[in-house]
């Protein structure tokens, strides 16, 4: 029987290490490697001219070496849904191969192509070679749920074996056996688009600093190694100004794109280790910006949400602030901050910045001084960073905002001080922003505390020529640190004076636990939380009672005083107050008006008046109430984390909306945090707790 | 939603320790389980007892209520008894400026209407907008016929209270202060609040306040805060800024009238570069310590390294001690000699230089520390593991940015985490950023 053949390349652009391309051309007749790319969508979506260049580059070397190998590359304008079923066709396809998307959208468009491969008959083989690891283990062997702190990852990780050894390039001769029929008019037909065609000027663009492809790719990995080498410090080097630069060993963009395999890098380091230090095992330090990568896709490969804040179960909910003007000045590099709009301004020309430049950037839009959600700043990076992968922009988003993965939030990166640091002289900041160039370094990282003379001299006087700086960075962070303590507290209950101890970790990483409950119980991180504790510390952690009853020092007053349960959940309130109204105006009303409000709220709704109306009776959720399940299993985890599992407890009620809401009412019906929490409130608490545990 | 205390009597509960109530809670859970279960098919909802109900209803988040309360008219009336309206968190959010939603105007003038004399323990949380600042002062000033027990108004993002016109602020807020005569909570940072209507605060609600909080409110001065220690001898918990503080506050709240003070939280905030700070009398802080031994003196610190002249020179019995910018070696040398009650302290940043005779002297001096967080700082590996060595188990939160940690001849990067631990008695690990 003939074997057609279609390789369908979406990221893993590069014919080493290429497992799908490998079944492709096994015992098949033909081999087409396709790209599909639609160009009317390609101008519309959000991402820049930087990246859209590195994407076109990685496209023209694969062509350039797959000429070489007597075939081409076909690039088929449209949607894969549209191309594919003519494709079928027209090349009579019997086999279609590609490279496992672990990440939910490209899982569910590779789940309709599947199935529209089976209508036509064609087989589909597809291989894992994005990640080191199959994340699945991954996430199967941390009883089931993706791991949350690096830590546990890094644990998780130690126990699986080597990631699969990476496979040779595809060879002259493995080509020959499946030659392609290359039409005449394939230039015309499947060509490389432009990016004029794409819809972009091009006019005035300057030159690429990163460029795209393979070749290039496998060029900078050889420098990279020799820079490992001739640093003689594998795990660690320290930054310095020069780390601020593209430098011709960088490698995160080729990742990104998959014209260089994870396991050719890992492999090359491992060997490399191992040549030079003669130990056998190297240390998991030396893979470490390739287990970042590895850990936010495994974080993210089951959770469609995890780009944004409403409906994510791992992301913390922050009032971050709506402020499009200041979004704008951010983005543009207009904040007044020299380290900060140097930083902005090399990331739009470039297309990449240092670690610890997106740390700064990141802190100033969010947590540290604009407030400002991680959502628009995540999305300002996917159009100009050429290394965003979806799982790794959204998560690292979540770690520098303090939205997730257990941060502590103490600390906010200074963008005068933390600059200076890194770069003392400023000679990053007089390349990027060249109206500055002539400032003395005392002043370059704060211009507007030069003296006249000296922004004169300079010709550069702030406020006309370069703008002011566009927040008092002392003033915000000090209400930034108050806004993201007032956020923990509601959701670890805890009311401590300590700043270090509001944010909740879990101590997954301490003990390797690997009983079903482990993972979240795995034990109270801070001795002063217990019930006992609080008592020890004594006034300290007076019970707050006495602050609304003075008559008893014990629990609070009355029970109906601190009952309650204010406005409830947020998502839902709308819907409350509409069907509140409707309560008390007509209180009889059908059960079909009373699903009115209902299903036009969130979908979480359902399942809280599900098991609002079967109270007591057992574990109710279905799979309808999935998100606010796992939700409130995150909450639950981090309050677990907190104090000791509780008891049984006999009701179950359903709540929605994380543990925030009650918490806020202790607080309300307590007076303040700091003096509340006797022994009763952890009592209930761990009564909640324990409610959890037995769904 | 609330799970408290589920005895519906104040007798059961109150003054019982936690024991008690918590097997009395635990029966009540167990009787609505017997009832409800069986009844799902022939009994009667509408016949449940209205105590039954209620307890029920405290389970429920308000929109779990609403949809309950029309079921029958029985429910419709629970839904509205007063105690389930005691207390209530007004979120007041625009759509342009959050991403949050509000409470519902409709809801809002039904609690007004309907429910305002039950209101005793109200919060009200405003996004950056001028315009939640201002209708949160609206509900505030019809809030006439309510006596309110605390107060709080939360400002989420930005500061937006102090955007409102001082007289509409000052006059809702003077609503709640002449018609609650037991307010014993206030939290009202970041707003206009001035020496007036604190005069007016005092003079309906001296007998009961124990928590003020009003860090960062300018129109304040050290007069009318002092006016507020003199009166409310019950007050056990204040937080304001540094130039409201005096050497004649801490001894009014050292008085002998005075209950002990629990917690006092200072922010010194620095307007402009250069500012000038007073100092305060050791003797003063003395008194507090003598007539409060075991309070908490919280200090956050933002000022420019070249401000803290007035600072650490003497004694000083901080307890949890905040530095969110810079601050140089020789202030944490001082602090290291000055501050035996510290408990916690936390370093945002540092200078170039490594911080270890700073923190081995710290280790030496403040035999109470318990957490300790380093961000942009350097320390030498060997002298953090001395570090730690000396403060040995009592350090519970250990808290360091992997950058702060500087190899040298004795200990590398992967080997401090083992030293460490071995000191600690757990696992510990360095605080790591992503390296993508």
């Amino acid at each position: 029987m003939v074997v057609n053949s279609v390789h369908w390349f979406r990221k893993g652009l590069r014919l080493h290490d290429n497992p799908a391309l490998q079944e492709a051309l096994n015992g098949a007749d033909t081999v087409r490697c396709v790209y599909i790319l639609d160009p009317w969508f390609a101008g519309a979506a959000n991402v820049g001219i930087n990246r859209w260049r590195f994407l076109l580059e990685a496209l023209e070397d694969l062509d350039n070496s797959l000429k070489k190998l007597n075939s081409r590359l076909f690039v088929v304008r449209g949607q894969p849904t549209d191309v594919f079923p003519r494709l079928f066709k027209e090349w009579k396809v019997t086999r279609l191969t590609f490279e496992y998307d672990p990440e939910p959208y490209g899982k569910e468009r590779d789940g309709a192509i599947i199935k529209m491969a089976q209508e036509f008959g064609v087989e589909t083989v597809i291989r894992n070679s994005h990640t080191l690891y199959n994340l699945d283990r991954i996430i199967e062997m941390n009883n089931n749920n993706p791991p949350l702190t690096f830590k546990r990852f890094q644990t998780m990780v130690s126990r699986l074996e080597l990631p699969r050894r990476p496979l040779m390039p595809v060879t002259q001769q493995q080509m020959e056996k499946c030659c392609t029929q290359i039409a005449d008019n394939h230039d015309q037909l499947y060509s490389i688009p432009s990016l004029e065609e794409l819809g972009f000027k091009t006019e005035g663009l300057p030159p690429a600093v990163w460029h795209g492809g393979e070749s290039e790719a496998l060029d900078r990995l050889n420098k990279h190694l020799d820079k490992k080498v001739w640093v003689a410090n594998l795990e660690h080097s320290r930054v310095n100004t020069c780390s601020l630069y593209a430098s011709p060993t960088g490698l995160s963009p080729y990742l990104r794109f998959g014209c260089l395999s994870c396991r050719v890098l890992y492999y090359n380091l491992r060997e490399l280790y191992m040549k030079l230090r003669k130990r056998c095992s190297p240390p998991m330090s030396l893979f470490g910006q390739l287990l970042w990568r590895e850990f936010f896709y495994t974080a993210a490969t089951n959770n469609p949400n995890f780009d944004r804040m409403e409906g994510n179960p791992i992301c913390v909910q922050i009032p971050w602030d709506q402020n499009p003007e200041a979004l704008a000045k951010w983005a543009e590099g207009r904040t007044g901050f020299p380290w900060i709009d140097a930083i902005m301004t090399q990331l739009r020309q470039e297309g990449w910045i240092h670690h610890l430049a997106r740390h700064a950037v990141a802190c100033f839009l969010t947590r540290g001084d604009l407030w400002i959600s991680w959502e628009s700043g995540m999305k300002v990076f996917e159009e100009l960073l050429l290394d965003a992968d979806w799982s790794v922009n959204a998560g690292s988003w979540m770690w520098l905002s303090c939205s997730a993965f257990f941060q502590q939030f103490f600390h906010c990166y200074c963008p005068v001080g933390f600059g200076r640091r890194t770069d003392p002289t400023g000679d990053y900041i007089r390349r990027y922003i060249p109206i500055l160039k002539d400032y003395p370094n005392r002043y370059i990282y704060e211009p507007w505390n030069a003296p006249e003379s000296v922004q004169k001299a300079a010709n550069c006087v702030v406020g006309v020529d370069y703008p002011k700086p566009m927040i008092n960075h002392a003033e915000s962070s000090r209400l930034n640190i108050e806004r993201m303590k007032q956020v923990y507290q509601q959701l670890s209950h805890y009311r401590g004076l300590s700043l270090l101890a509001s944010v909740p970790t879990i101590q997954e990483e301490a003990e390797p636990p690997m009983t079903d409950e482990s993972q979240t119980s795995s034990g109270p991180d801070s001795p002063h939380r217990g019930p006992n504790d609080c008592e020890e510390t004594g006034c300290s952690m007076a019970p707050d009672s006495s602050t609304t009853c003075p008559s008893c020092c014990a629990p609070p007053p009355d029970p109906e005083e601190t009952l309650c349960t204010a406005s409830g959940s947020k998502l839902n309130l709308t819907a409350a107050s509409a069907s509140l109204t409707q309560a008390t105006a007509t209180p009889l009303l059908p059960a079909s008006s009373v699903r009115g409000p209902l299903s036009r709220a969130k979908p979480s709704s359902p399942s809280s008046l599900c098991s609002a109306l079967s109270l007591s009776s057992s574990p109710s959720p279905t799979q309808a109430s999935c998100s606010s399940q796992r939700r409130k299993g995150l909450v639950r985890k981090m309050r677990r984390s907190q104090r000791h599992r509780g008891r049984q407890s006999c009701a179950t009620s359903y709540r929605e909306g994380g543990g925030k809401p009650e918490d806020e009412e202790q607080e309300e019906a307590g007076g303040d945090e700091r003096m509340e929490g006797d022994g009763e409130q952890d009592e209930e608490r761990m009564e909640e707790d324990s409610t959890g545990l037995n769904q | 939603m609330k799970r408290v205390k589920g005895g519906e009597e104040d007798s059961s509960s109150s003054g019982s320790p936690p024991e008690v109530s918590k097997k009395v809670r635990k029966q009540t859970s167990n009787e609505s389980v017997a009832v409800v279960a069986p009844g799902s098919s022939d009994y009667e909802w509408a016949q449940l007892p209205q105590e039954l109900l209620l307890h029920i209803f405290q389970y429920l988040p308000l929109l779990d209520r609403a949809y309950a309360s029309q079921v029958c008219r029985e429910w419709n009336q629970a839904f509205h008894m007063p105690e389930l309206w005691r207390c209530f968190e007004f979120e007041l959010n625009q759509p342009a400026s959050s991403y949050l939603k509000a409470t519902h105007p409709d809801l809002i003038k039904q609690i007004i209407k309907r429910h305002s004399n039950h209101l005793q323990y109200v919060s009200f949380k405003v996004d950056s907008s001028t315009e939640s600042a201002e209708a949160a002062c609206d509900i505030l000033s019809q809030l006439v016929n309510c006596s309110l027990k605390t107060l709080g108004l939360i400002s989420t993002a930005r500061p937006s209270f102090m955007e409102v016109p001082k007289s509409h602020f000052i006059s809702a807020l003077t609503v709640v202060f002449v018609n609650s005569k037991s307010l014993s909570s206030l939290k009202i940072d970041d707003t206009p609040v001035d020496d007036p209507s604190l005069k007016v605060l005092v003079a309906n609600n001296s007998d009961t306040l124990k928590l003020l909080k009003m860090s960062s409110c300018p129109h304040v001065s050290p007069a009318g805060i002092l006016c507020v220690a003199d009166q409310c001898h019950g007050l056990r918990e204040l937080a304001l800024n540094y130039h409201l503080l005096s050497d004649d506050l801490l001894l009014a709240l050292s008085s002998e009238k005075h209950v002990h003070l629990e917690h006092l939280r200072i922010d010194v905030v620095s307007e402009n570069p250069g500012q000038h700070f007073h100092t305060i009398k050791k003797s003063s802080w003395d008194a507090m310590v003598r007539h409060s031994p075991k309070f908490n003196l919280v200090m956050y610190f933002f000022l420019y390294e070249d401000e803290f002249g007035p600072f650490f020179n003497e004694e000083i019995p901080v307890t949890h001690l905040y530095f969110g910018r810079s601050v140089s070696k020789e202030v944490l040398g001082r602090v290291g000699l000055h501050c035996p009650r510290l408990v916690e302290l936390v370093v945002c940043a540092n200078g170039l230089r490594p911080l270890d005779e700073e923190l081995i002297r710290i280790a030496k001096h403040c035999t109470q520390l318990s957490a300790i967080g380093l961000g942009e700082c350097e320390v030498s590996c060997s002298a953090f593991v001395e570090f730690v060595k000396m403060c040995g188990r009592r350090l519970s939160q250990l808290s360091i940015m992997e950058e702060v940690l500087i190899p040298d001849h004795k200990y590398s990067l992967d080997e401090i985490h083992w030293e460490v631990s071995k000191h600690l008695g757990r696992v510990w690990f360095p605080d790591m950023m992503p390296t993508w």
